[in-house]
């Protein structure tokens, strides 16, 4: 993932305030103070972040899913547990902990360990792509997702984009639930079957 | 020797003679010169003519001379691929002795022959063998490399590359000019400088001896990357440090700015490989762009750039395999845009079937120059040898994945070391350097190269019989069989996208960025460039999306279009499965007012009368009955669409509704109807459209299917109620009923197989 390139070692503010966050997303401490004066840097030095802030980022005009990585950066689900609904503006705590989710693994964790990372990972691009929050990704979310990533193709994306998107949805009821009768329906893809159709994702680059 | 054409004058025969004697004056270095001798000095006198007897008319006559060498290069082809052919009738044989291995022993056996027969065995050629075989392997090599997998591991392959095969080198090098020293009286003349020059050549990794044997154990991908990517990179080094030790051996002293120079060489020798290959490749790519009205030539650009790429960069003394890779790799993504499918298959099966004769007749002479010899053998050297090599390979591959690992995120483990340090095994190009070099500033050339021969046989047979039992001993992870699924493609992108946003927004300009920088760039200015029309601007999603659906339609024709198809396509769901539910009453029998009926009856019109309008622009072409052609996906598509309205159309008209005359109304409508006649004489012609969509139409045709699947979908949209049932019942009523004779007759035309293909109509995936 991102190797963060360890800056000139400055005196740390708040030294007991990044201990216990170091402790909860396992940056190191010169990890975080970068990333807090990035988030000083966005934020014009206020408390607390808002989506403008991240729209000003020159670089990101450019993407295609820019709003969704965005509002990942709001969405509560991804920074607490049993969190619902989106909020207006985060706080260095949860921009770090949105971070943590990118963060290259340890050196020596076993393998429990990876393959509870790679579920975090996972379950992070499954809230993005879930925006509804009901715990399955319908044919109407995933067709937006398709949409979104061929957004700057002009015409000519927004018509296969729905072919795309059903053809995909097709590949994984088949792969998740095998044949099915004709009146049955297969409702969105669940976390499980996300996790069976990413098996060969490979999300360390 | 006598003379077979037909004699009109004696000019003729001055002429003719004349000809011949230039044709077959004296052939330049080639293998083949060592064994008779082709000069007749006999010949000569005759050549003029003067003095010309009258003798009887040659009814058949023998002349072998003339056509010599064309003979002997094919006999020795069709020799290698007997014996390919041979291997894999014999079940046992082959699952346990790797090919290469097999061709060596044949080799073997056939200068064992040649020799007992007297002549002089035929050596493998530095020159040809350089120029002739080995290009084929290594374009085959580059063009179908996996780039994605390639630049990820780029750090550890040039590690391992560059480093490593410099540590071997030194290392054997160093060791043996010690062992040498050691022995004593036999070995003493060889110098440092020989054995740096030898450990350099024994070194390298050897691509097509890997190639060989990675191909038949399907080990997982980042190992047959991480050896075949060093068996290729390395190639720079070897250069350098060969030409280094090469050329100082006769000066006898190095010094430091010979050393510093070297560093600077390879960087030339490298860069300026890829760079002349990156040239090429361009060059090809962008030629490849007006290729649409000729097709036919299209592999021959590939194969003619990529050559002269090789070429070009060895008339410099650059790296000739970073060149050809470089050019195989840059031009791909391009000229598969531009190229027919056609193209495409050629080109693929014909770098494969160069690539394996190359490496069979490889192996083959490499057999058959062993029994040639010349052979000086001595215990000491050649055992150290073996035992240098082999501890140099796995302390290097050791001490570097130890450093490598620090920077890695996916770790090399110690199996995977294993395999790597097992993998590396030697093979022609050692042989072919040491055989190029100079006997006499190089005394002990033969012991060179028996040194080589005894490390090739071993890395080959030893290694190479027993790396297959070892990996599934160590279960290393093999290759995973899957074909790449749409899911994948989608969510790599996304993730790709993602974590260049995540950069982006850390304010840290890593490798995402960079390739996202790159990619842009790449779509912005050099598509636009380098491939025609409008496929400059599919987006990779699209692009992979209809790859999969041409591949698709290709499998559906060639299973005969009624099995089931292959695994991969989600054949047991369809649409109806994934469609968000509709409200329950337009599952059931449709309850239609006779409004309504009206409505969606001219919607159906209107669609089948684009239809029309579509299908009648494609009569003007030429017909070719050949499903392969460039249009059959959109062929298909179109296909699909018309089965579907049809469909429609038969399920609506009957529907056991309420309006008992509707079904009637509706045949009597479509009877007198002149559209639905012209349709049907439309649709006739639609069995026999097989556009050439090759010519002018193709840049265009990717507009059109859209277009066509635009307008298609609308009205689809419109009906919302009338989804793909299953036509059973209404095709029972259609067999019964004798007077949906005109339906049946349009249901008959739409469907080019014939009738019986129908019934398999929904199993098929739903593929707009």
């Amino acid at each position: 993932m991102i190797t963060i390139v360890m800056g000139s070692f400055q005196s740390l503010p708040d030294d007991h305030q990044y201990r216990t966050l170091s402790q909860k997303t396992g940056f190191s401490l010169e990890q975080i103070a970068i990333l807090h004066n990035r988030f000083k840097q966005l934020s014009q030095n206020e408390e607390t972040l808002r989506r403008d802030d991240l729209k000003t980022i020159q670089d990101l005009e450019s993407n295609p899913i820019r709003s969704q990585i965005i509002e990942a950066f709001f969405d509560s689900r991804n920074f607490q547990k049993e969190g619902v609904g989106s909020v207006e503006e985060i706080g260095f705590e949860e921009f770090l902990t949105v971070m943590s989710y990118f963060r290259a693994p340890p050196q020596h964790i076993t393998e429990e360990q990876r393959e509870e990372m790679r579920r975090a990972k996972l379950r992070f691009l499954f809230n993005m792509h879930d925006t509804d929050n009901d715990g399955t990704i319908t044919l109407e979310e995933y067709r937006h997702v398709v949409e979104e990533l061929l957004s700057r193709s002009g015409a000519l994306g927004r018509e296969t984009a729905k072919g795309i998107a059903d053809a995909a949805m097709l590949e994984v009821a088949s792969i998740s639930v095998g044949p099915m009768a004709p009146d049955e329906f297969y409702e969105g893809i669940t976390f499980e079957h996300f996790l069976k159709v990413c098996k060969f994702v490979h999300l360390y680059a | 020797v006598l003379i077979v054409y037909s004699l009109t004058s004696k000019e003729d025969v001055l002429f003719r003679c004349t000809v011949r004697q230039r044709y077959i004056s004296p052939d330049t270095g080639t293998g083949h010169g060592g064994s008779h001798g082709n000069k007749d000095p006999g010949y000569a006198k005759n050549g003029n003519g003067t003095t010309y007897s009258k003798k009887p008319f040659p009814v058949l006559s023998f002349d072998y001379e003339h056509v010599r060498l064309p003979f002997e290069i094919s006999l020795w082809v069709l020799l290698a691929s007997l014996m390919k052919l041979g291997f894999h009738l014999i079940p046992r044989v082959s699952s346990i002795v790797p090919e290469s291995c097999l061709l060596i022993v044949v080799g073997l056996l056939v200068g064992g022959l040649i020799k007992l027969v007297g002549e002089d065995p035929p050596v493998l050629e530095s020159k040809i063998f350089f120029f002739y075989l080995l290009p084929p392997i290594i374009l085959d090599a580059g063009y179908f490399m996996p780039i994605r997998q390639f630049t990820e591991n780029l750090g550890t392959i040039l590690m391992f590359a560059v480093v490593g095969t410099l540590w071997n080198s030194f290392f054997v090098g160093g060791l043996l000019y010690g062992v040498c020293q050691l022995e004593g009286h036999k070995l003493a003349y060889v110098d440092l400088l020989s054995c740096l020059l030898f450990g350099s050549i024994i070194s390298a990794v050897d691509p097509v001896a890997v190639l060989a044997v990675f191909e038949e154990i399907h080990i997982n991908e980042l190992l047959h990357i991480l050896v075949f990517g060093e068996s290729l990179l390395n190639d720079a080094v070897t250069v350098v440090l060969y030409h280094l030790f090469e050329e100082y051996s006769s000066v006898g002293l190095i010094t430091v700015t010979d050393v510093f120079l070297g560093i600077v060489c390879f960087l030339v020798v490298s860069l300026g490989g890829i760079v002349v290959g990156a040239i090429y490749g361009i060059l090809a790519a962008f030629t490849s762009r007006f290729t649409s009205h000729t097709r036919v030539i299209e592999p021959l650009f590939v194969f003619v750039y990529s050559y002269m790429a090789y070429l070009s960069a060895e008339v410099f003394h650059l790296s000739g395999i970073m060149a050809l890779i470089a050019c195989g790799a840059v031009m791909r993504p391009y000229v598969e845009a531009n190229i027919s499918h056609k193209s495409h298959t050629t080109i693929k099966y014909f770098l494969k079937m160069w690539s394996s004769v190359s490496d069979t007749l490889i192996f083959i002479f490499l057999g058959v120059s062993t029994v040639a010899g010349p052979h000086q053998w001595n215990w000491t050297f050649v055992v150290a040898t073996l035992i240098f090599c082999l501890v140099a390979r796995v302390l290097g591959v050791v001490g570097l994945t130890f450093v490598i690992n620090k920077f890695r995120i996916v770790k090399l483990t110690s199996k995977d070391q294993f395999i790597i340090a097992y993998g590396g095994l030697r093979g022609a190009i050692a042989f072919s350097l040491v055989y190029l070099l100079n006997p006499e500033h190089f005394p002990m050339r033969n012991m060179f190269l028996t040194a080589i021969i005894t490390v090739i046989f071993f890395t080959v047979f030893v290694q190479g019989m027993t790396i297959r039992p070892l990996v599934d001993l160590l279960a290393v992870k093999k290759k995973q069989e899957t074909k790449r699924s749409i899911n994948e493609e989608i969510h790599t992108q996304f993730l790709d996208h993602l974590l260049t946003g995540i950069e982006d927004i850390c304010g840290h300009y890593g490798h995402h960025h960079w390739k996202d920088k790159l990619n842009r760039f790449n779509k912005k200015y050099v598509k636009k460039c380098l491939i025609a029309g409008e496929r400059s601007k599919e987006p990779q999603l699209i692009a992979f999306y209809h790859k999969m659906e041409m591949k698709q339609a290709i499998e559906l024709v060639e299973s005969g279009g009624g099995s089931k198809l292959p695994s991969a396509l989600p054949s047991t769901v369809s649409m109806q499965n994934i469609q968000p539910k509709k409200p329950s009453q337009d599952r059931a029998l449709p309850q239609l007012s006779k409004a309504r009926e009206e409505e969606i009856r001219k919607i159906l019109r209107t669609n089948l009368q684009r239809t029309r309008q579509r299908l009648r622009s494609y009569n003007r072409h030429t017909l070719i009955a050949d499903p392969y052609e460039d249009g059959w996906n959109e062929m298909l598509i179109k296909r699909k669409k018309m089965k579907e309205l049809e469909k429609k159309m038969n399920n609506y008209l009957t529907v056991p509704a309420p309006p008992p005359d509707s079904p009637t109304i509706a045949r009597a409508r479509l009877a007198s109807d002149p559209q639905a006649w012209g349709l049907k004489s439309v649709t006739e012609s639609i069995p026999t459209i097989k556009v050439d969509l090759a010519s002018p139409q193709s840049p265009e045709s990717v507009n059109v299917v859209d277009e066509f699947s635009k307008k298609g979908s609308q009205p689809k949209e419109e009906e919302g109620g009338l989804t793909m049932k299953v036509p059973s019942p209404a095709k029972q009523r259609k067999d019964k009923t004798p007077d949906e004779e005109p339906q049946q007759r349009l249901m008959r035309c739409l469907s080019d197989p014939g009738p019986a293909a129908e019934e398999e109509d929904e199993d098929e995936p739903f593929l707009p």
